[in-house]
């Protein structure tokens, strides 16, 4: 078998295994999805001032919890999902196989970008249906860069985070108590405009509000340019470069028990 | 130590010298294998033995500190995929995804090897034919271990690491794996089975090499080792304490019941003067027994002497 189809081979069966295991299915899929629906019923018709005019709060949403499911799919499923793999020694059986280390990764990653990808469509469809919020057109370039980079930043991180979990049974605290409290400070559950300085400070250390005000501004109507946010998009590369290296460095295919 | 057939080609594993430190441990301390094509090659040893350790290395799952590896020709310490097209490994410390079926698991590890068993034969050499729909999160212990098992030989591999097949199974299934493994040899794959089970390894290896303390201790077909001890067991059951014992024997301690039991590296003569005394004194033998030791007896003993030795160093 040539590798890429061995890739394609581990992405099918991995997809079969991620949809028959009902907590990987609903944490990792169900969840954004049902935050998509909560805030916008609570806040979705309520104005929003972003740059260029005023808007509903469903527009901030729909970009929000894209961000939230790549992150999600990427970050948090990857990194809890590789560790119980870890621990379960298939990442060692897989060693002892003769499939090349790459094919395997690659079609775990592929995996988790599938699924970003898949929940990134539902939720912009269901903005576009249900919130009135319009699909990118003329920012279409820069929203295809910022969901491409996202992904690979939050996928880098999700396997770097791996060396900081003990074990299986802790991978979900400890990806959680990592990414939640970001979350709230990043604009992705809560617009940042009345945030303190010092807390958006805070935040933009991390890659999470610099990929949702990214998502943002290529959802934003009023955005008359192409819509990419460099600043932003370089400092989630370095994140992205960070993470790589690490996860490169301290990867372990040996179970820690 | 090793014996050499002559006849045989290259050997499929040769070790020389073989050393691995952890940190300040010395978890093998030099040690030599030869294991010839189509031989079972059983290594047994206590835990922390190094068994766990060398077989790894071996399977190119750890880096070796010092020594000569070769397995089948390559240096396993390299990560070749040739290499592990032609291995099959089944541990402990390995699994499967639990949310996929028998059947697809089989047939996932399939894909990676280049000459794969058909996936209904293995199904069927495992027995888990009944099973193939199941998903492996719904196994018995036992089942799974087939399953790894499954997996292990899906490639049809030349040379197969089995790292204790039969931990935790029942004695029907433990029958069935030997059953098994016997069948393995017959189709020529080559075996090293490690284990802690004594008869598994009388059942089922043509050679068997004891480890303690990070060394090979001793080495040898299954009766070679048990002559290795080199003494016989005679043992008798008689009632009437008051008469005096044949001069010139020396028993073991006296046991319950009127059992006695004396070791001797002369069997032949020490028989001859205990049964003309008991003649001549008219006395019958009940339950006269003449046993070699057990490959057993001589673990035990080699493992004790390893343990005091390991605590003098």
């Amino acid at each position: 078998m040539t590798s890429l189809s061995l890739v394609l081979k581990q992405l099918r069966y991995q997809n079969t295994a991620f949809w028959r295991n009902p907590v990987a299915a609903f944490f990792t899929f169900v969840f954004p999805l049902m935050f998509l629906v909560m805030f916008n019923l609570l806040f979705g018709s309520r104005d929003l001032e972003i740059p260029g005019g005023t808007v509903n709060t469903s527009t901030f949403y729909v970009p929000a919890i894209g961000a939230l499911s790549v992150i999600t799919a990427c970050y948090t499923n990857l990194a809890i999902g590789m560790s119980f793999s870890r621990d379960e020694g298939i990442l060692k059986r897989i060693r002892g196989a003769p499939i090349p280390a790459w094919s395997f990764m690659v079609g775990r990653i592929a995996h988790a970008v599938f699924l970003a990808l898949l929940l990134m469509a539902i939720v912009t469809a269901s903005g576009a249906i249900f919130y009135n919020v319009d699909v990118p057109t003329g920012t279409l370039p820069a929203f295809i860069v910022t969901l491409a980079l996202g992904g690979a930043t939050f996928c880098a991180l999700g396997l770097a985070v791996m060396k900081a979990i003990p074990n299986a049974e802790a991978s979900p605290a400890i990806v959680n108590a990592s990414i939640l409290p970001l979350m709230f400070i990043s604009d992705i559950f809560i617009p940042m405009n009345d945030a303190p300085g010092w807390l958006t400070a805070f935040a933009n250390i991390f890659p999470v509000r610099h990929f949702s005000v990214a998502m943002q501004t290529s959802f934003n109507p009023f955005e008359g340019g192409l819509g990419f946010e460099t600043v932003h998009l370089l400092v989630m590369a370095a994140w992205m470069a960070a993470g790589m290296l690490i996860a490169i460095r301290t990867f372990s295919w040996e179970p820690r028990r | 130590m090793t014996q050499s057939s002559g006849t045989t080609s290259t050997p499929v594993i040769e070790v020389q010298g073989l050393h691995k430190l952890y940190g300040q441990l010395e978890a093998v301390r030099g040690i030599d294998l030869q294991i010839q094509r189509n031989e079972v090659f059983a290594l047994l040893g206590p835990n922390g033995a190094g068994k766990t350790t060398t077989v790894e290395i071996l399977e190119g799952h750890r880096s070796k500190s010092s020594g000569d590896v070769s397995v089948l020709g390559y240096d396993p310490g390299k990560n070749n995929r040739k290499l592990k097209e032609r291995i099959g490994i089944v541990l402990q410390s390995t699994g499967v995804e639990r949310y996929l079926t028998v059947v697809e698991t089989i047939n996932l590890f399939s894909q990676y090897y280049p000459h794969p068993l058909p996936v209904e034969d293995v199904l069927e050499m495992v027995g888990l034919g009944e099973q193939r729909k199941t998903l492996v999160r719904r196994l018995s212990g036992g089942q799974r271990r087939r399953l790894d098992v499954a997996v292990g030989v899906v490639g049809d591999p030349e040379l197969l690491f089995l790292d204790e097949p039969t931990t935790g199974f029942d004695p029907s299934a433990r029958r069935g794996a030997w059953e098994m493994i016997r069948n393995l040899r017959s189709l020529g794959k080559t075996i090293l089975l490690t284990t802690h089970y004594m008869d598994e390894a009388e059942a089922l290896a043509d050679r068997v090499a004891i480890m303690v303390q990070g060394r090979i201790v001793a080495e040898g077909t299954p009766s070679e080792l048990a002559q290795r001890k080199g003494r016989t067991i005679i043992r008798f059951k008689m009632e009437g304490k008051e008469l005096s014992l044949p001069q010139g024997l020396e028993f073991d301690r006296e046991m319950v019941n009127g059992m006695y039991s004396l070791t001797t590296d002369t069997p032949t003569p020490t028989l001859h003067v205990l049964t003309t005394w008991a003649v001549e004194n008219g006395i019958e033998l009940e339950d006269l027994a003449v046993t070699r030791p057990s490959l057993e007896d001589v673990f035990v003993e080699l493992a004790d002497t390893g343990a005091m030795e390991g605590e003098r160093e």
